[in-house]
């Protein structure tokens, strides 16, 4: 099976670097922080109405970003520099009651309704003259530069070879100097060769005869059989080492065709696992959720807005985006109309948790029923940024676990007899899995 | 001391100049080895280089290849719904209520669908929903996944959309209609109110058109009597629940006489309640399910049966029209009309003027159970209407003909003749979801969606109305007759709005999808007049004609619609035990005189004779002959429904076409049989017949004794030797027993009585555990795969009572010997008994103690598990299996060529059980007490943190039981039914003397 953390073998790595302390530099290395952009002057900003920026952006995100963005459609049009565009008296019909404004026939807002889907704005009455104010000073701010990233951090797929990079340079270096080393040893034989020729010193060419040792080794016949007896006991160990790992792909993670990051969303976002993977609380399958649950955020969230410095120094905000793309060329949304297309590509996803058929596996039993956390068995997921398998999930691995976790029956009116029978028989107040008959073979196997 | 003695091997070798020894001694073998067969082109051998070390090489080469590759495994994929259905969690089944209807059988069912898949047939069991599904019921979720369905329409024999065909038949009626030309539509008995309206609406609308009704299999005689006398072109229920004394003439009602599903309600009367039960009396030819079930069963020639039906006329009626006189008879007559309202009597016999008497005595007798208010709708083929149509379309009066759900060129007694006159149709066009012998001969043929693609509505009883609903989108291009049918009448509705729209009942449209069923109890009609006199004398006065060959459905193959369905083609016969076969029963004393024969070859497989049948003008070449206990004299069998070639895969193209015997729609021929030279290998999965008076196999008792004496007379329990004293088996134990009070303990309790032997569980059984099709050749060698059986036994002598006397009667070695040969021979009317076996999950299995690998072992609930990941196939388990219900797979059965069944190709393939394992070769496999469906019960209320109810707990079989034979449940739960079915005093366990205490419990055999 394809494990991601076999495709360096130590060949490529040296080869890698070998072309790198060829072509670059070491200086070009030195890596300079990106420097903070100077923070945007706020007083610098034409003043639109005398509105305050900084309480229009915290008025702006709760109260407009669900259905707008600045820069780009949403379910509502990008509002940056609407007040240049638009009667500052009209916006404020509007935001506070964009119905009846629909309603009076105003040719503007009948064609930005139509625009949109007629999909009616949210009335803000609550809002008073000053904090419409303060958003749209919020709104004319004029957009940040991208901000020029010094040095190599430019493509996406390049940057995940940024931690290797540290490695490879400290192992070239290494390299460099032992060849140097080799060299130098190598000149200095020379010279002294050289100058013992040109002082007529005969060097005694001893050659080194390994035979009588060999010989003497190969007479011993004890030692001969410990070693052989020991030799095989390596290899049976290192053989049953790799026969007992056929099949089990712990920390198999392949690339999947989106890449799809459960830190984010479970981690940093804190997004419950059973949101995405509902039918685990049902089924015996966890489900890999359809896209249309995807959409159920993704509609408004088109792009990564995840904070700079924070953990996502891997991946460039581009590349996310660019990810976010692929879900939406897979289920058919067109961002810029805010419809769906009808145009599905379903995603393929690689199956990463693979039991045999022979093996029934209920999740609903463990997630529902015996109240485990998803954690339990597929480690923490929330930090992961590319999924892999956390457990061997070998059979030894699911025995241990029913031998030791006991089962939860309180409050669950199914166990209370059977719970009240057996522990009485064992002399125990808590039951494990495997005393309530979790090793059965029956149990998993039909 | 050196020896002289020359040793020889034959008799040549004495002889010193022989030229027979000189050859041999130089061939070192005495034939030539025929390396050119196995070595095949020996020039293409020649001419190749590759020598013996590189071909050594290449083959450790791509044995090092396929070990290293072994290794990696392979990358699955996982592509989840874009938009996922509200309805559908991956891992969880739906189910939905719709009907069943193919013009034979008719049946209310949920499907049960995973991911959106229907894999599954069981019982609707909501209030109102009258009809179970039978065995071919049961098996029909299969027939969806055909990969030899029709997947487009077609004119003319290409591909063509439903469009180009729509367009060619409007133009040809509206043709037919401008010059005149006759518009006949042929269907089968739809019992749909919508599809009637629709056809009613298009007569209507074309002055010239005709609808004509025609079931390949007819009651058309009983038709017309009811008719006569009601008014109504029905049929007459019955409920044999209510029934204390049952006569049946000829009607298989346990079998598909009339539509079938009468079994439910028959053996709610035959469990012993109270110290009463029904009384059966069967006259008929063949043996039947109903006559196996009979308490008196007399064999008798159908023009015996005339006769007999006019004397009970007369007992009952207190008429004298003259007839014949049995004694049988007369004792049946008496006792039917002293139960009065408690009686009720049915014939088979296809006549008007014996239907006629059917009315007139269960009138008479004031039948409770026979039922004239709510009647069943599911025959109303006319034979008068289709000889007529095949007059007119000889004639060429027909110009356009429309089919829907018929084949009557394989159908027909003369379907030549009819492929021939459709030729003289200006456009046929047939509504096929096959293209089978008379899609082939039509002009058009339209692919239709099978039930589980379709909307439709049944109205199976007078008063009920059922839903059909689609459990999938159509697999294939197709087009439903009705959504034609809307289109020709010019309606731009689709189908399923206009049964909506047309629903008038009480519930609401959701509700009725929900139920899929509505039932309104209706009450008998009073019913005319008729000169039942005049129709008994008649029927006094019909004259037998020789042999008579009686024709008859098979519970697995009905009227063949489903022959290429493999579940149903190795389901065997419940009576004669073979599979993959029809042939001809024939008594065993008329065999004798015909010098036909039955015998078991080294193999244990049973050879037959064959013979050829001539009815008339036709004749049936080479026709296996199979010997059946309690045939009547003077009578054959044979069944319809075999013989198809069309869209049938090679596999499944077995038997003969008795349709071609089948004139005048009468199941009765006059028939002469010759023997052939040759012989036909049977499969047959049963090759003991009789129980030799092993009694405690199958325990049976009178009601007389059941009711009088105690249950250790009647229900023995062996006793073994226990310090040199008799014990009861049951108290003896080699072993420690594990405490099994606590938890669920499973028990399975199986009543003999109540068994009809019909099969619908061995079909369930199949589906819900992927049980594998075998084939003919592999069945022959006893290496089927049915979880469950239902065993049949014949008596030696006429009783099963008979056989115990004659074998404790037997005495000293000889005599013992001689006795036991003779008792393996059925009598010539035996009683019969089913026992469906299947795993007992011994508590002290045998099978556990002698795994090596500890494969199979037991669990606290009781059921013997068997974890096929670590069984290694040393067969031992079987060999230690006391009741023989280990499989064993021989081979890999799916995705081989060599066993092409649906297991082989994809479609096939989705009827597969999610939640059970595809078994691979050599592992051993038997009944895990669907061990899937109890777990899953156990973690729902694991889930909804309850406790769990009696009921809840089913297996395929005892889910698929209509009869209440089987019984499925925990018997720690000391309020359930099954706990107090274990307790019973019928109850026994089979083979008790061997102590293996098994959790499959039956109950002992009353007859009454």
């Amino acid at each position: 099976m394809k494990k991601v953390g076999n495709h360096k073998s130590i060949l490529k790595v040296i080869t890698l670097n070998l072309a790198f302390l060829l072509s670059v530099s070491l200086s070009s290395f030195a890596q300079e922080a990106a420097a903070p952009a100077p923070a945007t002057d706020v007083a610098a900003a034409p003043a639109a109405g005398a509105g305050d920026p900084a309480a229009g952006k915290a008025l702006f995100n709760a109260n407009c970003a669900a259905c707008h963005k600045l820069d780009a459609k949403m379910t509502g049009p990008a509002l940056r520099g609407v007040a240049e565009r638009r009667d500052r008296a009209w916006l404020g019909k509007w935001i506070k009651n964009s119905k009846d404004l629909i309603a009076s026939g105003d040719a503007d807002a009948v064609k930005i309704f139509e625009e949109f889907n007629k999909t009616p704005m949210t009335a803000f009455p609550q809002l008073s003259d000053a904090d419409v104010d303060n958003i749209l000073a919020y709104t004319s701010q004029p957009k940040e530069e991208p901000k020029a990233v010094a040095g190599v951090a430019g493509a996406g797929a390049q940057a995940g070879d940024a931690m290797g990079i540290s490695n490879n340079l400290v192992l070239g270096l290494l390299a460099v100097i032992l060849t140097l080393l080799v060299g130098l040893l190598f000149m200095v034989n020379n010279t002294l060769r050289k100058i013992s020729a040109a002082n007529g010193v005969e060097v005694a060419d001893r050659k080194l005869s390994l035979l009588p040792l060999w010989r003497s080794f190969a007479k011993n016949q004890f030692l001969v059989l410990v070693s052989t007896i020991l030799l095989m006991l390596m290899s049976a160990y290192f053989a049953y080492g790799y026969f007992m790992q056929v099949g089990v792909d712990q920390n198999y993670a392949p690339i999947q065709p989106i890449h799809y990051s459960h830190k984010i969303h479970a981690g940093d976002n804190g997004i419950d696992c059973k949101y995405c993977h509902s039918a685990a609380r049902t089924s015996k399958n966890a489900g890999i959720p359809s896209l249309n649950v995807c959409m159920n955020c993704h509609k408004n969230i088109s792009e990564f807005q995840g904070d700079k410095d924070s953990t996502y120094v891997d991946y460039t905000k581009e590349f996310y985006t660019a990810e976010i793309q692929k879900l939406y060329d897979a289920v058919g949304w067109d961002k810029a109309t805010q419809k769906y297309t009808g145009k599905q590509k379903p995603v393929k996803w690689v199956r990463i948790h693979n039991l045999q058929d022979f093996v029934y596996f209920n999740h609903s039993q463990h997630v529902s029923v015996a109240g485990l956390e998803c954690q339990t068995c597929h480690g923490p997921v929330e930090t992961f940024e590319i999924m892999k398998q956390h457990s061997p999930l070998t059979m030894g691995w699911c025995i241990n676990c029913h031998r030791e976790t006991n089962v939860k029956t309180e409050g669950n009116a199914y166990y209370e007899k059977i719970h009240a029978e057996l522990s009485k028989k064992y002399g125990v107040d808590k039951l494990t899995a495997a005393q309530m008959g979790g090793l059965e073979c029956g149990k998993c196997h039909y | 001391m050196s020896s002289n003695k020359k040793y020889w091997k034959s008799v040549e070798e004495l002889n010193e100049n022989s030229s027979i020894v000189e050859t041999l001694r130089n061939n070192e073998f005495v034939e030539e080895i025929p390396t050119d067969e196995f070595l095949g082109d020996a020039a293409s051998l020649a001419s190749s280089n590759t020598t013996r070390r590189d071909f050594l090489k290449y083959v450790g080469f791509s044995t090092a290849a396929a070990t290293l590759a072994a290794c990696e495994g392979p990358v699955h994929k996982s592509i989840p719904y874009v938009v996922q259905p509200e309805e559908i969690i991956p891992g969880i089944a739906d189910y939905y209520a719709t009907s069943f209807s193919d013009g034979f059988d008719f049946a209310n069912i949920l499907v049960k669908t995973r991911e959106g898949r229907p894999i599954k047939v069981e019982n609707n069991k909501i209030e109102g929903a009258h009809f179970h599904a039978n065995a071919r019921v049961h098996a029909s979720v299969l027939s969806l996944y055909d990969s030899l369905r029709l997947k487009t329409s077609k004119i003319a024999g290409k591909d063509a959309s439903w469009t180009e065909a729509n367009a060619k038949i409007k133009a040809s009626v509206a043709e037919a209609k401008a010059k005149g030309g006759k518009v006949v539509v042929l269907t089968n008995t739809s019992a749909s109110p919508s599809t009637d309206r629709l056809i009613a609406q298009f007569v209507a609308a074309n002055a010239n058109a005709k609808h004509v009704v025609y079931d390949a299999v007819s009651s058309s005689e009983a038709l017309d009597a009811f008719q006569a006398v009601y008014g109504e072109r029905a049929l007459a229920d019955y409920d044999f629940s209510k029934a204390n004394v049952i006569v049946s003439i000829g009607a298989d009602f346990l079998g598909d006489w009339q539509g079938g599903g009468f079994d439910a309600g028959y053996a709610q009367g035959r469990v012993p309640q109270n110290g009463k039960m029904s009384r059966h009396f069967q006259f008929e030819a063949n043996m039947t399910l109903s006559g196996a079930a009979a308490d008196k069963r007399v064999p008798m020639t159908v023009s015996a049966q005339k006769q007999a039906l006019v004397q009970i006329y007369n007992v009952v009626t207190g008429s004298s029209v003259g007839a014949a006189k049995d004694e049988a008879v007369a004792k049946a007559a008496q006792q039917l009309k002293a139960a009065g309202s408690k009686g009720v009597l049915v014939c088979g016999i296809d006549d008007k003027n014996a239907q006629l008497l059917v009315l007139a005595i269960n009138r008479a007798l004031g039948s409770e159970a026979f039922n004239t208010g709510n009647t069943r709708q599911i025959r109303k083929g006319n034979n008068a209407d289709v000889k007529q149509l095949i007059a007119d379309m000889k004639a060429g009066a027909v110009h356009t003909l429309i089919m829907n759900g018929v084949n009557p060129v394989y159908s027909l007694p003369n379907g030549k003749e009819f492929a021939e006159a459709l030729k003289k149709v200006k456009l046929s066009a047939t509504f096929s979801m096959k293209e089978d012998e008379t899609a082939l001969a039509s002009s058009v043929a339209v692919a239709t969606p099978h039930y589980l693609e379709s909307w439709g509505d049944v109205s199976i009883v007078k008063g009920s109305y059922a839903i059909t609903q689609p459990t999938i989108r159509p697999l294939f291009d197709t087009v439903q007759f009705q959504d034609a049918l809307l289109s020709w009448n010019g309606s731009t509705q689709s189908y399923y709005d206009y049964i909506r729209s047309s629903y008038a009942g009480a519930k609401t449209w959701n509700q009725l999808v929900h139920d899929g069923v509505e039932f309104t109890t209706l009450a008998s009609g009073a019913g005319a007049g008729a000169d039942f006199n005049t129709a008994a004398a008649v029927l006094a006065n019909a004259k037998s004609t020789g042999m008579e060959l009686v024709l008859y459905t098979k519970t697995g193959m009905g009227d063949g619609q489903q022959a290429n369905n493999p579940w149903l083609q190795e389901f065997p016969d419940p009576i004669t035990r073979a599979s993959w076969d029809n042939y001809v029963t024939v008594s065993k004393s008329d065999a004798e005189a015909l010098g036909l024969e039955n015998w078991n070859v080294a193999n244990g497989g049973l050879d037959g004779s064959l013979a050829t049948l001539k009815v008339g003008n036709v004749t049936l070449e080479n026709v296996p002959v199979m010997i059946q206990p309690g045939q009547a004299k003077g009578t054959v069998g044979l069944a319809l429904g075999y013989g198809r070639k069309a869209a049938m895969k090679e596999e499944m193209q077995v038997g003969v076409n008795a349709y071609t015997l089948y004139n005048n729609f009468s199941n009765v021929q006059s028939v002469s049989l010759t023997k052939e030279s040759g012989s036909h290998e049977f499969a047959c999965v049963q090759l003991q017949k009789t129980l030799m008076g092993r009694g405690d196999i199958i325990k049976e008792t009178s009601l007389e004794i059941f009711n009088t004496k105690d249950a250790a007379e009647w229900n023995i329990m062996p006793v073994v030797s226990l310090d040199h004293k008799e014990v009861a088996a049951s108290s003896v134990d080699l072993w420690e027993s594990f405490d099994r009070s606590i938890g669920h303990h499973f028990n399975l309790s199986i009543d003999l009585n109540a068994c009809t032997g019909c099969g619908a569980c061995v079909i369930a059984c199949h589906a819900e555990n992927n049980v594998p099709v075998v084939g003919k050749s592999e069945v022959r060698r006893s290496r089927d795969m049915h979880w469950l059986r239902i065993d049949r036994y014949y008596s030696s002598e006429t009783t099963f009572e008979g056989d115990n006397k004659t074998k404790a009667a037997s005495d000293g070695l000889m005599d013992s010997i001689s006795t036991l040969r003779g008792m393996e021979d059925a009598s010539e009317n035996p009683q019969v008994a089913f026992q469906p076996v299947m795993c007992q999950h011994c508590n002290h299995a045998p099978c556990e103690t002698v795994c090596p690998v500890a494969a199979t072992s037991h669990g606290r609930q009781g059921q013997n598990q068997m974890a096929y990941n670590r069984c290694v196939g040393t067969r031992y388990c079987a060999n230690n299996c006391p009741y023989k219900v280990r499989r064993f797979n021989w081979f890999l059965y799916n995705n081989n060529d060599e066993f092409n069944y649906h297991m082989n190709d994809d479609l096939g393939r989705m009827v597969l059980n999610p939640d059970v394992n595809a078994r691979s070769r050599g592992v051993m496999e038997k009944c895990s007490m669907c061990i899937q469906m109890t777990q899953k019960t156990i973690l729902d209320a694991k889930r909804d943190g309850r406790v769990i109810k009696d009921g809840e707990f089913q297996t395929a079989c005892s889910n698929a039981c209509t009869s209440g034979a089987m019984v499925f449940g925990d018997v720690n739960d000391k309020e359930s039914h099954v706990a107090k079915l274990a307790e019973d005093k019928r109850a026994y366990h089979l083979l008790e003397h061997i102590g293996t205490k098994p959790n499959v419990v039956y109950h002992v055999k009353v007859r009454n």
